[in-house]
């Protein structure tokens, strides 16, 4: 920790507290970071790079052999490593702070189809969860709520803010529906069969979204009278202005739900989960869908299953040509900070690790609809980035000198990153 | 009619007169009715292996006189003449609930838990009902017992289905024609027990398997005690239980592993229990014969799955495909093993089904004469009841039946089913078999008819040259109706008539279809004969897949074997104090690691290139709850008599994908239901043994305690049950340990006490002689349980979680406890909020020996990143943070002069990797326990396409199954819930 302060200072940032959550000044000087390998996030990696940013963009990215000007502060990252921000999408981090307390959850609202129920004015910026991803290097969510057939409409923010209105980067970018399942489990505290059932109403089910999305887009081309908020809000999702995510693993429920929401006038369809998106590939390239894979954390969801199939889901979809990002909206909040460890273990399963730092970087930003700024180290990109002292995709590795965000230098410190020097100073004396 | 009916009546009270003969006749004259009855030219099974070929079957007053070869018919014998048919000895069934009335669901539990017994003078816990008779509860119903005797029973042992124990049985005789008086043949038949709570009662425990075991032991031991005068009170349940004792003790298991389960509990108890089974015995059929126990198997074989919808079928496991396949084979596999089972109608949706599915049972390997034992002789030998029931010896009960033939073939008829002497008729004998080939002509066109099936009950298949017809017949009382449709079905062609014993021609009234009446007649061109190549084809067809161990995807096809190993040449991970060894070899010899070192000699041992791949002691979790059948006993707040040990599931996938993930050894806890939890299970992996073949030799004890919001109910809407506050924890532990203090002191001194298996565990740890590993999360209740032990003059062993235990690891050090914590576990309830994931770094550093641990059943395969996060998180060095999940938690465990490192000596659990164990880029390429190797990546890569084969093969089979026009069930997938410490 000395050192991390030491260097700071010696690159002239004095931030005065380490206040849990203060967001970093504006960027008034131009920084370089010189010598660290480049992983820009488009697969491509540069060994020994020389980064600048000025007015919290991207001015250079390129070799740290040009022989040009270092502007402002320099930061020698010899050995180290620079990475884009890594991006988790479809989280509820910042709408519940602790899962078991009723209180602190904002994250499910009442109601089946209610798109017009917006997740961003309920995002806590000064959440204890969302400031612990940081260390990680994770620093853009998008934060979706959950439940129900239409849950809502998500917002992408980043998370160095003072309140979602200055965390935001897009606004309401798309609305999420989760698919029908196509079979049910039974309740076994009712005495029911825990297993799995073909879901009797599947159909019915399929039914209640086909009509609601052609009474959302009669709506639309009407002047209506009255307004309806859930039809309202679904109107972007007709003219393309925003991303329609479905939650779907089965093949059954992928194939489904891309044909009945493309033929009901969804026009950029997005696919959340995608257990069984290995098996349809082509079908999936067809219709120009996007994965954002269930995380590879994950349980085989069949006892017959490879042992380590959710391991090896992101490279069966790359291998088979398709856009993906990997998300862990299925995990609790807390566990998002471990996003760059299932892009490593992608990598175990023989992924190109340039590739599985893009399926947290510059594909998801692609997938999420913010790729003109974040997601990737390009000239003119905002400067979401961070220095990691080895490969952050392992555990051992993961370990963050600088986080940008916007160009902002942003603090380090955490909840616990204080307990934790607050009791070492106890034992130590310090 | 009058007079044949007349006649029956007389022939029907004649049978059963005798038993009521001091009753006074107020309704006509007293008469006995002492005439024989004579079955005469039958085939008479005596018993399955005692056959009479054209014998004599000679009955008086309800009972067998003789049967024999050569009868002198006595001259009042009414004789009747069995020409070319077969008596056999009516069934038995051991596991009825004929006519008893059956518990009923208690309404709506509420909010509140029982935790009180609803009784007085009983027992004190409720799903303890010895006293229950099923007598009290019985009514005769002869709708019911109609259906019995129409599939061939005679004789059912009945009793009340509820509770764990269920009280007596009663044994009736379905007789019809008789009364209360002469059909109860025993009032008093048998002892019954399940593993299964009462659901008319509401009392909470025992609410897991674990608490349903230890309840019956102690039930056990307090009967014991009751009997030997001990207590003050009355108890009418241990009385009745005691009284019982006597009888044949039947317990319903159902299921192969609940057997074993079962026959434990009566070892340690003096008792053998026959054992209601559940049909997959033939899994583990040695262990199965290792009980010595008599069996009842049901038949309730499962119908193959609907697999027609290609997207469906990925929801049907291979074990529940292949279980659907093999288990119709179990009776013949207890039959091959020389295992005495009977057969019941148990859990069969009706009695009716019971013959198709034991013609399935024989298809598949039983043979008749054992079929035929396990519904009569060996049911009687159950109840005690030879001398009765189940043979047509003389001085037995004339329970009999009457068919066409082999009473196992499907084209028999069951004409008679004699209980005590008394008929009933379900199919007329005297029907005429009318079934084979016809010519039929009508109106100049002639049709070819085929008349098959049962004689009582034909099928038909009407031709027009080629072209089958859709038809119809039915037969019944000598009266035959039959009909076809020609022209696509749009002319429907209508006979009926009589049939009689002169002509073997059918001839009657014919309506055309435009409703013109005339005559038809069907020649007879041929009798029927049955195929009997085609039942030699059936008997090829069956084909029956191999049991695998565990029998699920990955099972091995046999139990392998140690094997003597060499690691030639890896980065040797010791977890000593020698820390890594390069280009190290490592010897495997007997299960043990006997030498470690650079060039050894392999002396006959498997040799594997290990260069460049990383070799470490296998991991160990200080904290699992996969391979568990239950986790929680919440029944009540303290649960010290359960045993984790109790409930392994040697068959939980979790296991194999725990090797997968490089873990040989975890500690099965109890959950955090209660501040005084269950006994733990120490498990090595042991892919496809049995349960107790997974469990430690000689394994250390531990008890799972547990505290904060979980015991005190925070998170669920409870507010009755003490604790409520971690107050009241301190106060209920105090109170516990005191108690079994005193019941120690009582005991060592010698005075007279009641063996109380809680008691006991407690006074283990005030003695040191198990330990507690300890749920804890934050600071001030660490504190007190280490003061609670100390006061007791004991030591906490282990806190497990403990996620503040950075804030007080100088105390923790003082007392000596070690710690089992989560990586980065946090937010998920209000008390892991100063969770944080330098807490191993900060214990480790202040000297408590430190574990990382999974409780989950997705992390225990990946517990080597999560060591690695000690790296991130505290700056531990590589070394360190690799024992944390090795030598550490073998520390926690006292298994460190066992596993945990290696070392010369120690037990042969090794992985080998990829590369370095705690880099994400590296797997787990093979997993050993004991020399013996439990997972290999190449072997894995094989079963996997195994699979794939095996599954295609048996969707083939249901899908011909499904064209065959048998019934199917839906496809689903079966799920055995995931446990963590929350779980109920």
């Amino acid at each position: 920790m000395k050192k991390l302060i030491t260097l700071v200072i010696a690159i002239g940032f004095i931030i005065p507290t380490i206040g849990q959550q203060t967001p970093g000044p504006k960027q008034t000087e131009a920084i370089t970071i010189e010598g660290a390998t480049a992983h820009l996030g488009n697969g491509e990696v540069i060994e020994s790079s020389l980064i600048m940013f000025e007015d919290g963009k991207i001015t250079f990215v390129g070799d740290s052999k040009m022989r040009i000007a270092r502007k402002g502060k320099v930061i020698d990252a010899t050995g180290k490593h620079v990475y884009p921000g890594f991006i988790a999408p479809a989280k509820t981090l910042g709408l519940v702070e602790i899962d078991a307390v009723r209180a602190s959850n904002d994250e499910d609202e009442i109601g089946d189809f209610i798109p017009h129920v917006r997740s961003l004015i309920a995002y806590n910026a000064e959440s204890k969860v969302v400031e612990s991803m940081r260390p990680n290097g994770v620093l853009i969510a998008q934060i979706a709520p959950t439940g129900g057939r239409i849950s809502g409409t998500s917002s992408i923010v980043q998370f160095d803010a003072w309140n979602w209105e200055d965390a935001a980067i897009k606004v309401d970018d798309g609305v999420h529906l989760n698919w029908p399942s196509t079979f049910k489990q039974g309740r076994w505290w009712a005495g029911e069969d825990p297993g799995y059932h073909p879901n009797k109403d599947y159909s019915d089910q399929i039914e209640e979204v086909t009509s609601f999305f052609k009474n959302a887009a009669a709506y639309g081309k009407s002047t209506p009278k009255e307004v309806n908020p859930a039809y309202a809000a679904m109107q972007g999702i007709f003219d393309g202005t925003q991303k329609l995510y479905v939650h779907a693993d089965d093949e059954k429920q992928i194939i489904d739900a891309i044909n009945t929401l493309k033929s009901n006038g969804a026009k950029d369809v997005v696919l959340i989960g995608g257990y069984h998106a290995y098996k349809i590939p082509e079908f999936l390239k067809s219709n120009n869908i996007p994965v954002l894979v269930q995380y590879t954390h994950n349980l085989p969801v069949f006892d017959d299953d490879d042992y380590d199939l959710p391991y090896k889901l992101p490279k069966l979809l790359v291998d088979a040509g398709l856009l993906v990002g990997i998300q862990n909206s299925d995990a609790e909040n807390f566990q998002t900070r471990n996003l760059p460890f299932y892009a490593g273990q992608a990598a175990q399963q023989g992924l190109d690790k340039e590739i599985a730092v893009q399926l947290l970087t510059g594909n998801t930003a692609k997938i999420l609809g913010i790729d003109d700024l974040y997601g990737t180290l390009e000239n003119g990109k905002s400067a979401t980035l961070f220095i990691s002292e080895g490969d952050a995709l392992e555990m051992s590795g993961n370990q963050l000198t600088h986080v940008f965000i916007d160009g902002r230098l942003v603090s380090l410190e955490t909840h616990q990153t204080e307990l934790w020097k607050r009791y070492m100073g106890k034992y130590e004396g310090k | 009619m009058k007079k044949l009916f007349f006649a029956l009546y007389l022939l029907g009270c004649g049978t059963f007169l005798t038993a009521q003969d001091y009753f006074p006749e107020n309704a006509g004259v007293k008469v006995n009715n002492n005439n024989y009855t004579a079955f005469t030219n039958a085939k008479i099974f005596v018993t399955p292996t005692q056959i009479i070929e054209k014998g004599t079957l000679l009955i008086q007053h309800g009972k067998v006189v003789s049967a024999s070869n050569s009868v002198n018919l006595p001259k009042n014998a009414v004789v009747i003449d069995l020409q070319g048919k077969s008596i056999y000895p009516s069934f038995i069934d051991v596991y009825s609930k004929f006519g008893v009335e059956q518990a009923k669901k208690k309404p709506g539990r509420g909010r509140s838990t029982e935790y009180e017994p609803s009784r007085e003078g009983y027992y004190w816990n409720d799903h303890i009902m010895p006293e229950t008779k099923a007598i009290e509860k019985f009514t005769y119903d002869d709708k019911e017992a109609k259906v019995l005797r129409e599939a061939g029973f005679g004789v059912v042992n009945s009793h009340l289905q509820d509770g764990i124990a269920r009280g007596t049985g009663v044994l009736i005789a379905l007789n019809g024609n008789g009364t209360n008086a002469n059909r109860i043949l025993d009032d008093r038949s048998a002892q019954y027990f399940s593993l299964t709570r009462s659901i008319a009662k509401g009392q909470s425990y025992p609410g897991s398997l674990m608490g349903t075991l230890a309840l019956l032991r102690q039930m056990y031991s307090d009967a014991d005690w009751y009997a030997k005068g001990n207590a003050t009170t009355t108890d009418l349940s241990l009385e009745a239980l005691n009284a019982n004792k006597d009888l044949v003790q039947i317990f319903e298991a159902k299921d192969k592993s609940h057997d074993l389960r079962a026959d434990k509990i009566g070892d340690a108890n003096g008792i053998q229990y026959t054992i209601l089974g559940g049909g997959n015995e033939f899994e583990r059929i040695e262990e199965i014969k290792a009980t010595n126990a008599k069996y009842i198997l049901p038949l309730n074989f499962p119908d193959a799955y609907d697999v027609s919808n290609p997207y469906a079928v990925g929801y049907v496991s291979l074990q529940d495909m292949r279980y659907w396949n093999q288990a119709p084979s179990n009776p013949k596999v207890l039959a091959e093993n020389g295992i005495q089972f009977s057969l019941t109608t148990h859990d069969l949706k009706s009695p009716a089904k019971f013959k198709e599915k034991l013609m399935k049972a024989i298809e598949y390997g039983l043979s008749s004469t054992k079929a035929l034992e396990a519904l009569t002789t060996v049911p009687a030998q159950i109840l005690g009841k030879s001398n009765e029931i189940g043979s047509l010896k003389s001085g037995s009960i004339a329970n009999f039946l009457i068919t066409s033939g082999d009473v196992f073939d499907k084209e028999t008829t069951l004409y008679e089913n004699w209980v005590q002497g008394a008929k009933s008729v379900v199919n007329s004998m005297d029907a005429k078999d009318i079934r084979g080939d016809y010519n039929l002509t009508v109106q100049g066109k002639t049709y070819d008819v085929s008349i098959t099936g049962e004689i009582s009950k034909p099928a038909i298949v009407v031709k027009q040259d080629t072209t089958k017809l859709s038809s119809k017949i039915a037969y019944d009382a000598n009266w035959v109706t039959m009909s076809f449709a020609t022209d696509k079905g749009e002319k429907t062609y209508r006979m009926i008539g009589a049939v009689t014993k002169t002509s073997d021609n059918l001839t009657g009234r014919l309506v055309l279809p435009d409703g013109t009446e005339s005559q038809f007649t069907a020649t007879k061109s041929k009798s029927f004969t049955k195929k009997e190549d085609e039942k030699n084809k059936s008997n090829e067809g069956v084909k029956i897949m191999p049991v695998t161990f565990p029998n699920v995807g990955y099972g091995f096809a046999a139990k392998p074997k140690a094997e003597n190993t060499l690691f030639k040449n890896a980065t040797v991970w010791t977890s000593e104090e020698a820390g890594n060894l390069e280009n190290t070899d490592v010897l495997v010899k007997n299960g043990k690691i006997v030498k470690i070192g650079k060039d050894l000699s392999a002396g006959g041992a498997t040799v594997i290139d290990a260069t460049g791949k990383h070799l470490t002691a296998g991991i160990i979790d200080e904290h699992s709850h996969i391979a568990a059948l239950a986790v929680n006993e919440a029944g009540q707040n303290s649960s010290a008599e359960v045993k984790m040990e109790d409930v392994v599931d040697p068959e939980h996938m979790g296991i194999y994908h725990s090797l997968a993930g490089g873990v040989t050894s975890l500690q099965l806890l109890h959950g955090s239901a209660n501040p005084i939890g269950g006994r733990s299970a120490i498990l090595k992996l042991k892919w496809g043994e049995e349960a107790d073949g997974l469990i430690y030799e000689n394994s250390p004890k531990f008890i799972k305690f547990a505290l904060g919001e979980n015991v005190k109910q925070s998170n669920w809407g409870s507010y009755s049950r003490f604790p409520q506050t971690r107050m009241g924890v301190e106060q209920m532990y105090m109170n516990y340990f005191q108690r079994a203090k005193e019941y120690d002191t009582k005991k060592k001194n010698g005075e007279p006490y009641r063996y109380d298996e809680e008691m006991e565990v407690l006074a283990e740890i005030i003695n040191g002689e198990r330990f507690i590993s300890c749920h804890s999360y934050v600071q001030s209740e660490i504190n007190m349980m280490m003061k609670v032990a100390e006061h007791f003059g004991f030591r906490i062993n282990t806190f497990t979680h403990i996620l503040e235990g950075y804030k007080v690891a100088d105390k923790m050090v003082e007392h000596g406890v070690g710690a089992g914590t989560f990586s980065d576990w946090w937010a998920y309830k209000f008390e892991v909020n100063d969770a944080i994931p330098y807490n191993a770094a900060i214990m480790q550093k202040q000297g408590v020996v430190t574990a990382i641990n999974s409780d989950d059943r997705e992390m225990i395969r990946r517990l080597n990143q999560e060591a690695a996060k000690t790296i991130k998180y505290g700056g531990m060095s590589e070394l360190e943070a690799w024992k944390m999940v090795t030598i550490n938690p073998a520390k926690l465990l006292h298994l460190d002069n066992r596993v945990g490192s290696i070392k010369e000596g120690k037990d042969a659990d090794l992985v080998l990797w990829s590369g370095s164990p705690l880099s994400i880029y590296s797997k787990a390429e093979k997993t050993m326990i004991e020399g013996v190797t439990y997972f290999d990546l190449e072997t894995d890569k094989k079963n996997r396409e195994t699979i794939k084969k095996e599954r295609n093969e048996l969707v083939t089979m249901m899908l011909k199954e499904k064209s065959g026009g048998k019934k199917t069930q839906g496809p689903k997938q079966s799920v055995k819930r995931d446990f963590t410490c929350e779980s109920l």
